[in-house]
């Protein structure tokens, strides 16, 4: 297995009164694609805002890169070459596709050469590019939210469940656009409800359950046992062809 | 997704509304009235709107900043009393300019000194920013009572900019018209700001949803320290204009048109620039024009207003979508 570009030991999160994750433990290696799954409540979309610094962890270490960044400021840990998406997408629906992006691009401005792979992977965003984003249909603002967090080479792209609502056709898009991702060796964090989506693309896969990762291991194994998806998952990935 | 272009209709059909009741000199004197208390209230509830929409703060000290700006058109134009009066309008308007400078510039720190001291341990938390902001414009006006005296001040007016000339038979004050002009210029270069350059892109943006301005690395707290001086100067700046539009203060002028300028800000959508444009206009000519036909009803004729927009648009006229 790859060194781990981001890590999480022993990670408690509370929102208010309640306490969401009870010590996580996640390993995230650079270049690899890896699966976060989990039933709904399980804590993935905590976790994924604890790294981001967005919930703070109340106990346990998060480390990119060998760094401690529990404490940092989220603009900081975003700043270090992680892009978020998060389950909501995150689009400014009063902006225009071009300043969406432009606000996801470095001082110098967009990325030309960038832009070309945005265009190659969703050529609609061509299209829209001076349209306000708040006019997309869903799965155009899902290739508007994962193009942003391509505007920029980033180390990490953390994404939370991209295919929530939207049609099969456009959901084979994005599996596309990711395995096109994959092929740049970008490392990626997917939280994922879709199992399909989950076996075509992960590499690596953790399952979580009351808010603590219960299972870690190859994707390809978990994908090969239907006893242990019905175990983690209370359903196994044949069902869901 | 299609321009909304209703709200933007609302000022010419109230205009228009009015115009059977009145000769149409009166309607042009009332309407060019309108246009310039409108354009002061845009002034005033600008920042307000920026505020509240980026910073989710309810302000209610805001017309500390307003007083404020009134208090230094006396502590400015006073002193330029011989430029105010001389024969020369370039000389009465660099003293206006002087104490629209000054204005701004002293608003803008108070503002600073307000959101470090004050506001940025309320983030958040709506009750706490009410009751501690209503506290603060208290104690802003014992300051400004404590500074400037209790007694009402006369404020001198720009030679150039009194009387009155004759427009298609209506009369028409000529500091309304500068009033309108200022306005105008403000509200263009807000307008370019915010649409034109990084920093307004990310104000927009960030009016919308803090939480991902922030998740792509920027660092939202210089934006909103940046954002409460600007409003708070712009206060300052409609502070300034009024006061020289009254020509009398006292220390409640700003504490006097906070209501005012809520029920701009609200007619016109929390967070909306444009929005807050449109309102204020929609506010002094409603001001105008019932104030004219039914003195009685005046007080009354904002609420009213604000009532009938709430219930053909329930968030403003131009409401920012916020995540």
């Amino acid at each position: 297995m790859a060194e781990p570009l981001l890590s999480l030991s022993g990670v408690h999160t509370h929102i208010g009164q309640y306490h969401i994750l009870h010590g996580v433990d996640l390993v995230v290696p650079e270049g690899e694609l890896t699966m976060l799954l989990g039933r709904n409540g399980a804590g993935k979309t905590t976790t994924l805002r604890t790294v981001m610094g967005l919930w703070r962890a109340s106990a346990g270490v998060i480390k990119f890169a060998g760094r401690d960044i529990t404490a940092l400021p989220t603009p900081d840990i975003a700043r270090l070459g992680i892009a978020y998406v998060p389950e909501t997408m995150g689009i400014f629906s009063q902006l225009t596709v071009r300043e969406n992006m432009l606000l996801a691009s470095g001082p110098a401005g967009l990325n030309a050469a960038r832009l070309d792979v945005v265009f190659a992977l969703f050529p609609v965003l061509k299209q829209k590019w001076h349209d306000a984003a708040g006019g997309l249909s869903g799965g155009q603002k899902q290739m508007l939210a994962i193009s942003r967090a391509m505007a920029e080479e980033r180390r990490l792209m953390i994404v939370d469940e991209p295919t929530k609502g939207l049609a099969p056709a456009v959901i084979e898009h994005l599996i596309g656009g990711f395995q096109t991702l994959k092929q740049s060796r970008t490392t990626v964090l997917l939280v994922e409800q879709n199992f399909h989506m989950a076996r075509s693309l992960g590499d690596g896969v953790a399952v979580m359950d009351g808010g603590t990762v219960i299972h870690a291991g190859a994707m390809a194994a978990l994908a090969a046992d239907e006893a242990l998806q019905e175990r983690l998952l209370g359903l196994s990935l044949a069902e869901h062809q | 997704m299609r321009k909304d272009i209703a709200p933007l209709l609302a000022v010419p059909v109230l205009a228009l509304i009015a115009l059977p009741f009145m000769s149409l000199s009166t309607w042009i004197t009332l309407t060019l009235a309108g246009a310039a208390m409108g354009m002061m209230l845009f002034l005033m509830a600008s920042g307000l709107t920026l505020i509240f929409g980026l910073m989710d703060v309810l302000n209610f000290a805001h017309g500390a900043f307003i007083t404020l700006g009134a208090y230094l058109a006396v502590s400015v134009l006073g002193p330029l009393s011989g430029w105010v009066t001389a024969d020369s309008a370039a000389l009465n308007l660099m003293a206006l300019g002087a104490a629209l400078l000054a204005g701004a510039i002293a608003s803008g720190m108070a503002g600073l000194v307000f959101e470090a001291v004050i506001v940025r341990r309320v983030y958040g938390a709506h009750l706490q920013q009410i009751l501690i902001t209503v506290g603060g414009m208290i104690v802003a006006q014992q300051l400004v009572v404590a500074v400037w005296g209790a007694q009402p001040l006369l404020v001198s007016k720009p030679a150039v900019l009194r009387g009155s000339f004759v427009f298609i038979g209506a009369s028409v004050e000529t500091y309304r018209v500068a009033a309108v002009v200022v306005g105008l210029v403000i509200w263009g270069a807000m307008h370019v700001s915010l649409n034109r350059t990084r920093i307004g892109l990310l104000v927009r943006a960030g009016v919308e949803n803090r939480e991902m301005v922030e998740a792509l690395g920027y660092r939202i707290q210089r934006l909103f320290i940046g954002v409460f001086i600007a409003g708070s100067a712009l206060a300052g700046v409609g502070g300034v204009m009024w006061a020289v539009y009254q020509e009398l203060i006292t220390p409640e002028i700003g504490q006097s048109m906070t209501i005012l300028v809520f029920i701009v800000v609200i007619i016109g959508g929390l967070g909306s620039v444009t929005g807050c444009f449109l309102g204020a206009i929609l506010v002094g000519l409603a001001t105008n024009y019932v104030g004219f036909l039914a003195p009685k009803l005046a007080l009354g004729s904002n609420i009213a207003l604000m009532v009938a927009v709430l219930l053909w648009r329930p968030r403003g006229l131009l409401p920012v979508a916020k995540a």
